[in-house]
């Protein structure tokens, strides 16, 4: 059976001195110290969003050669996309990021129903995102923008009033990015929607306290990766070329 | 505007106010529809520029203040920040030195 | 035959009568382990028979290729044949082999930890290994991929084989790497014993931290891409294929920007066992141990710069592909600093040969072989004439096999008695080393003559005068098998009918030797505090190091 001994970690050979003098319920067996384990988890969730920073580069990639090889099919492609639900999707991400520092703080505080709030507000504006992106992705489909077979673009890049034609192969490689991309975002979105709902559930009970709330912090990591990808995407698809 | 205070040693956050993140959710508020804005302005090639130096602001923001890296005691974050986006620019750039001195465009 | 084991100065106490080899017994206590010990075993025996399974893909290519014209098997099924053997080895052997066993269970032994950062998702990498190496077993029995393990568009778009299931099964093993890297970082920045500062580590992490480094900024980005190649197969989302507009270049470019790193996955941990064997039977410190350390980080941070040699013929520019070149040549330099070093080492050192040694040994002159042969590659003016010959096939089996299989296979002989606390038979592993080298080396040498002769890759036939060579290569194969066979044997052999190790059969110098072997559950009694420099072994009595020697 297991040990008592194997655990013991003698306080004489430890450099970092808990501040608390209670143990930590939440400690777990390897780390020396709650600090130690608050700083471990920290650095494997931004390790974890620059792996994300990497996945979405590769996209961001092909984006940046096939714009600069297809720049007027790509304008043409994003004078079609709707501006004024880009804007406001990124304006809810905004405003959630700001709710989920604020759910960060709450939970600093200990004040558990202002942090559970702040989380359900998040879910909510997340789902408010999905919703939006849910209404564009219809109109793409129903003004047959989506790449496949039944994909027909017939407009033309606006350049300042000069209506010039565009190949329609192009075009449709600026919606296969285009979906790539918000696609990918989107599922990024959902999952950020159910960790963030879990979180939600966790913090109702009680188990996250002034003493532990990692699980907030890193989630808000998650969040606020997420909107950033947004930040970068909405000029990037939807402000190719507005001016005419 | 009274300073957060907590004894737990996480004096890393440097924790602010919520109105200071609430001001700086509003920034980013104006800054969304700046950028909206100024897209339907002809600035030639500088369009690109600007889009993009207001949304890298933006994120700056966002990583500096919402995801706590100013302030923080481990100077390593922010080493881990930056070297995700510099080698996502090194996939960019080299990427375009091949499709941009390519002879035949 | 009597044994003759290194004499240590305090008895201790042989076997451990609790250690994390018995502490907990079943099935669920395996499977449900958050161990690393334990994890690094599962990974151990899942490895092993994946490296079995690409074994088997190497025979029949072997087999087809002792006669000139196709006759065993038919062309599609040769084309999956040298498909499956790829994508086997490189991402179900090489890439998690020495970081996923040998990384796993001496990361925190080494640093004075009693686990990795994170123990749950350590197992969670071994499920994905597993769920993936699952997926891929299951795309080959429905036939399989025949499109090179490099997966090329326009041709992995629109072949009628299971390239979604494959690439999925691509996709799944890259995030088994990521968390493997992520548990690293993470424990080597947080949870080193007091005491244990950077220069003080051993190698062996600075390596496998090198190497973690890319596996979390490369892996994502071939993950991406199979995304990619998975969405315009299903949803014809074009951005790969020319008849959608696509750009097939653009696929090369973003699966080498991972695929190149992934090379440097690979050498990084064997690397540094290397540095580990060379200390320990040498008896000396690693010769410019700051040097050793930095070329590490300098290859993974160079290794970033130089995908698009694999790209030299595809269409680039001209001046790119100038840049590229030259970054190749860069890239060598610290891979150079370390074999001078090593060598350094070797120089007014104490000298054993046991078999841990041969191995390095092995290492140090074919991955030297292997790299040099990529400089020439990096030649755009030779490449242009070699490329897609076994000139290049040559090259990579030098390093991959030359260089870390060796690594891990010495590193495997070192480590044993501290992972099962048995010594294995040093004689039949002497031979065994001896079998690995002569059949490799006579597998692989006529394949550089064979490349520059102009024979192709990846071809079911060939003109009759290349055949000589080819037997040549196929006689070398059939050695070096046993002598991959053999050590499978007695290793399981010593299992049984080892000799106790004791704690430091090779009085080596680093935290893992001052445990018991095998180390209880939770690694150290009391957590170490270190006061000394990485390879005291100045310090360390009993210079003259007796081999052990088992029955």
């Amino acid at each position: 059976m297991h040990d008592s001994r194997l655990t013991s970690s003698p306080a004489a050979t430890q450099v970092i001195t808990a501040d608390h003098e209670e143990p930590n319920p939440a400690l777990l067996h390897h780390f020396a110290d709650p600090q130690q384990q608050k700083n471990a988890a920290s650095l494997g969730m931004w390790l974890f969003l620059v792996t994300e920073i990497m996945f979405f580069g590769g996209m961001f990639c092909a984006y940046l050669i096939y714009r600069i090889e297809y720049f007027n099919a790509f304008a043409a492609g994003s004078q079609q996309l709707n501006i004024w639900m880009g804007a406001i999707n990124t304006a809810v991400l905004i405003v959630s990021s700001v709710t989920v520092v604020l759910a960060v703080k709450a939970a600093e505080a200990g004040k558990r129903k202002l942090l559970v709030g702040y989380l359900v507000v998040t879910v909510l504006l997340g789902m408010t995102f999905l919703v939006i992106k849910g209404f564009e992705y219809k109109e793409k489909f129903e003004k047959h923008h989506v790449p496949g077979p039944n994909f027909n673009f017939t407009d033309t890049f606006d350049d300042n009033g000069k209506q010039i034609p565009v190949d329609s192969k192009q075009a449709e490689l600026f919606f296969s990015i285009y979906f790539a991309m918000t696609g990918m975002h989107a599922l990024h979105m959902i999952i950020g929607c159910g960790l963030f709902g879990t979180l939600a559930v966790l913090a109702w009970k009680g188990h996250y306290t002034p003493a532990y709330f990692t699980p907030i912090e890193n989630g808000g990591l998650y969040w606020h990766l997420v909107d950033i990808i947004w930040i970068y995407l909405f000029p990037l698809l939807y402000l190719i070329s507005r001016h005419s | 505007m009274a300073e957060h205070k907590d004894q737990a040693a996480d004096q890393e956050h440097g924790t602010h106010s919520q109105f200071f993140y609430i001001g700086i959710g509003v920034v980013l508020l104006v800054l969304t529809v700046t950028t909206a804005a100024v897209a339907f302005v002809n600035l030639g090639p500088l369009n690109p520029v600007v889009a993009l130096s207001i949304a890298t602001f933006k994120a700056a923001l966002v990583v500096l203040f919402f995801m706590h890296v100013k302030g923080a005691s481990e100077k390593l974050t922010g080493v881990v920040v930056v070297s995700g986006f510099f080698f996502l620019s090194i996939l960019l750039i080299l990427s375009l030195a091949d499709y941009l001195t390519r002879a035949w465009r | 035959m009597v044994s003759k084991a290194a004499t240590p100065l305090i008895p201790v106490p042989d076997t451990p009568k609790l250690n994390y080899l018995n502490n907990g017994h079943g099935l669920k206590s395996w499977l449900l382990t958050t161990d690393h010990k334990r994890i690094a075993l599962l990974y151990l025996v899942s490895v092993s028979i994946f490296f079995f399974i690409g074994g088997i893909f190497a025979m029949l290519i072997r087999l087809e290729l002792l006669t000139p014209q196709g006759d065993l098997l038919s062309a599609d099924s040769y084309n999956k044949a040298f498909t499956m053997h790829g994508i086997v080895m490189v991402f179900f052997f090489l890439v998690p082999v020495v970081p996923a066993i040998l990384g796993n269970f001496l990361v925190p032994l080494m640093i004075g930890a009693k686990d990795l950062a994170f123990p749950r998702i350590n197992l969670l990498s071994w499920y994905l290994y597993v769920g993936a190496g699952a997926l891929f077993l299951h795309c080959m029995i429905n036939g399989g991929v025949d499109t090179g393990w490099t997966f090329y568009t326009p041709y992995s778009t629109t072949s009628n084989t299971q390239v979604v299931e494959a690439g999925l099964a691509v996709f799944i093993a890259g995030f088994s790497s990521i968390f493997t890297g992520l548990n690293f970082i993470v424990t080597i920045h947080r949870m080193r014993a007091p005491g244990l500062t950077w220069d003080r580590l051993p190698l062996f992490l600075w390596s496998n931290y090198a190497t973690s480094v890319v596996m979390i900024l490369g892996t994502p980005v071939i993950a991406i891409t199979m995304v990619l190649v998975m969405a315009e197969r299903l949803l014809h989302l074009g951005i790969f294929d020319p008849a959608l507009g696509g750009d097939p270049v653009l696929f090369q470019h973003l699966f080498w920007f991972y695929s190149h790193p992934a090379v440097y996955i690979m050498i990084l941990p064997s690397m540094g066992v290397i540095s580990e064997l060379v200390a320990c039977f040498s008896r000396k410190r690693v010769f410019g141990y700051r040097f050793v350390a930095l070329s590490s980080i300098a290859i993974a941070v160079f290794g970033f710069l130089v995908w698009a040699h694999h790209l030299f013929v595809a269409g680039i520019s001209l001046y790119a592909a100038m840049i590229f070149s030259f970054l190749s040549f860069v890239v060598a330099v610290p891979s150079a600093v370390k074999v001078f070093n090593w060598t350094a080492t070797l120089y007014k050192g104490s000298i054993s040969f046991a078999t841990p040694m041969l191995y390095a040994f092995g290492f140090i002159g074919l991955f030297t072989m292997g790299g040099l042969t990529g400089v020439i590659l990096a030649t755009i003016g030779i490449d242009v004439h070699v490329t897609d010959t076994y000139f290049v096939i040559a090259h990579f089996h030098y390093v991959m096999v030359g260089g870390v299989l060796m690594g891990y296979l010495g590193g495997l002989h070192f480590w044993w008695p501290k992972i099962t606390g048995r010594l294995y038979p040093e004689g039949w592993a002497k031979l065994s080393a001896l079998f690995v080298f002569v059949g490799f080396n006579l597998t692989f040498f006529p394949q550089f003559i064979l490349g520059y002769l102009g024979m192709p890759r990846r071809y079911w036939q060939y003109p009759p005068e290349f055949q000589v060579l080819n037997v040549l290569s196929t006689a070398g194969a059939s050695v070096l098998a046993v002598g991959y066979l053999l050590p499978m044997i007695y290793l399981l052999w010593s299992l049984r009918y080892g000799e106790i190790a004791g704690p430091n059969p090779w009085n080596a110098a680093g935290l893992e030797w001052k445990t018991s072997s095998p180390p209880p559950t939770f690694n150290f009694d009391e957590t170490p505090v270190v006061t000394w420099e990485a390879y005291n072994y100045e310090e360390i009595p009993d210079k003259e190091l007796e081999v052990p020697v088992a029955r």
